[in-house]
């Protein structure tokens, strides 16, 4: 029987806590954790200045709320005893979670670990609708997807539920975080409308370079969420270590090369997204493939991914940081090449795929994908629906074209303190108010 | 001539250009103000810091034009910098005196583009 590690390491290895391994997994979980503020880099760099920490707020705030939901019900759904469609609900309220193996390392450091990635996942859902969805309603929208539709797939994929039966190989989270969020983010572009600029005005990003400082840092925090894995301090995690070292860099010259043919230069931004759909690709098929066959599949992967993006920005769908295009088609890219690449001489746990004579294996392969897609879809579509129903998704025009960090958040990405005028709290509601003092009116 | 001074919202610029450019007026200046029009304050906290932000972010147009082009000029920016709400802008207009164009050394009327209406 082919199972993914992360079963095996749940059910087979000896019930004793491996001290290599948790030393391991304590690291990975820290990188894991660091690859939410690393997209909120990503994200925040490639929207409008008046939107910037309205953006990285939507990455920050699923630190708090989803990691909150994962640890007091999502984890149970996914990982407890349960059915073929969802786990049980014995670990509520973190019930029966102690310092006990599983695998090889404590229950509560898997159970952080796993969380970092429901974290990060309903955080990439945000870039199809920066610029324009309110901050109370998106919130709502993290918890509640994380509950209804992240758990769920993790269940069927990692928790022993029916795709899991079926064989279906995801080392990393191909289906279950890339598929699961590039599907929502269509689904959530399309139901929340294009910006009021959007076609209408050129759209820029604000700070390039923090695009550049976001995609390193997920590439960093991507080893744990790779390596990590393999839930062990093993030759395994070292595989799928260097397969997410290097696929992404063949993505990355490929990119800069259809960049280059198509406009002539070698774009910034485009190496940066090369980069992170380069790292989607690979993530379901970390452990199970060879070093030369993640290089080839991080090359084939540029493709996709990169026409679908230009494409998609001549279209009506707005949406707005191509979160299909790189999650989404990276992440269906990636899971059938694993079919194609992958072989039992890398990983005795996993399956021979179509070049190792198991064609079979695709198809398995393209079953994880259509079901992902399927249920992603309508899943999300509801939830925002009756969301919808119960509260306005968007700000007003008028809040849109003032832009979401003032609107939103009270605050300003660039404030320069001029003008502004220091409320006093102690003072009665008549007395003036002194001016504030910021080192631009003080020197005057 | 006139040189119209326009205080307009930074995010109607763009249906202002475009009116502009439709109105076939091209010779303009603009440049990022802080402006003041008894607005309600917007407020801001930062921390245990409470401001109230009594200068807003406005674009400031100033375009030299011929006499024909006046209203064309006026009506093309109040058309696309109105959206009915408190801080929409203001239009000012002013008599000048001179005007040169440095390549060509032309003066006044001939100086400001574009010279005819259309
Ligand atoms: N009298 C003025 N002199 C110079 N600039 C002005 C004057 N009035 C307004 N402005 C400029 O225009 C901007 C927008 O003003 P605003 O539209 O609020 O004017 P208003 O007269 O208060 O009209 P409204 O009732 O629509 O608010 C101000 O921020 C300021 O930059
Ligand atoms: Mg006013």
């Amino acid at each position: 029987m082919t199972r993914p590690p992360l079963l095996l390491a749940l059910q087979d290895a000896a019930p004793a806590v491996v001290p290599a391994d948790t030393a391991w997994m304590l690291v990975a979980t820290a990188l894991v954790l660091l690859m939410t503020p690393a997209l909120a880099f990503f994200y925040g760099g490639l929207v409008r200045s008046k939107n910037s920490l309205n953006t990285m707020m939507m990455s920050f705030a699923a630190l708090g709320v989803v990691g909150i939901v994962w640890a007091l019900a999502a984890y149970s759904l996914a990982f407890s005893e349960g059915n073929a469609l969802i786990g049980g609900t014995a670990n509520f309220f973190l019930n029966g979670i102690g310092l006990e193996a599983q695998g090889t390392i404590p229950q509560i450091l898997f159970l952080i670990y796993q969380g970092t990635f429901a974290i990060i996942t309903a955080a990439l859902i945000s870039g199809a609708v920066v610029e324009r969805m309110r901050f109370g309603p998106y919130v709502a929208f993290i918890a509640l997807w994380t509950l209804l539709v992240y758990a769920p797939m993790a269940h069927w994929v990692w928790g022993g539920g029916w795709l899991m039966t079926r064989g279906v190989l995801d080392f990393a989270g191909g289906t279950v975080v890339h598929i699961n969020a590039g599907v929502s983010a269509l689904v959530a572009a399309l139901v929340l409308g294009v910006r009021k600029d959007y076609g209408r005005q050129a759209i820029l990003p604000h700070n390039v370079p923090f695009v550049l400082l976001g995609a390193g840092l997920l590439w960093f925090g991507w080893f744990g969420f790779n390596g990590g894995s393999a839930l062990a301090a093993n030759e395994l995690a070292a595989l799928a270590f260097s397969n997410t070292a290097l696929a992404p860099m063949a993505t990355l010259v490929v990119w800069v090369f259809l960049d280059y043919f198509r406009t002539g230069r070698a774009t910034a931004v485009g190496g940066a997204t090369a980069i992170v759909v380069g790292l989607v690709a690979i993530t379901p098929a970390a452990g199970f493939v060879s070093p030369s066959a993640a290089l080839l599949l991080g090359g084939i992967a540029a493709l996709p991914s990169y026409f679908v993006i230009v494409a998609r920005s001549r279209t009506r769908l707005d949406d707005s940081l191509d979160v299909f295009a790189g999650h989404g088609i990276g992440g269906i890219t990636g899971a059938l090449l694993t079919g194609v690449f992958a072989e039992k001489a890398w990983n005795a746990a996993g399956a021979d795929g179509l070049l190792a004579g198991n064609p079979a294996q695709l198809v398995t392969q393209a079953l994880g994908v259509g079901s992902a897609i399927v249920y992603s879809a309508v899943a999300t579509f509801a939830l925002l629906k009756v969301l919808g129903f119960v509260t306005a998704l968007r700000a007003a025009p008028r809040t849109e074209g003032m832009g979401m960090d003032v609107s939103q958040h009270g605050e300003e990405a660039y404030a320069s303190g001029e003008g502004s005028i220091l409320v006093i709290h102690e003072a009665g509601p008549d007395s003036t108010p002194a001016p504030v003092l910021t080192p631009q009116t003080a020197a005057r | 001539m006139k040189l119209i001074v326009a205080i307009i919202r930074p995010d109607r610029l763009n249906e202002v250009l475009e009116a502009l450019y439709r109105a076939e007026v091209t010779g303009l200046t603009v440049s990022r103000v802080l402006g003041h029009g008894g607005e309600t304050d917007r407020v801001e906290t930062y921390r245990g810091t409470t401001v109230k932000v009594e200068l807003q972010e406005k674009v400031r147009l100033e375009i030299g034009v011929s006499d024909p082009f006046v209203n064309v000029t006026i009506s093309a920016i109040v058309a696309a910098a109105h959206t009915g709400e408190v801080g929409d802008g203001k239009v000012f207009v002013m008599d000048v005196e001179q005007v040169h164009r440095i390549r060509t050394g032309e003066r006044d009327e001939g100086a400001v583009t574009p010279a005819v209406a259309v």
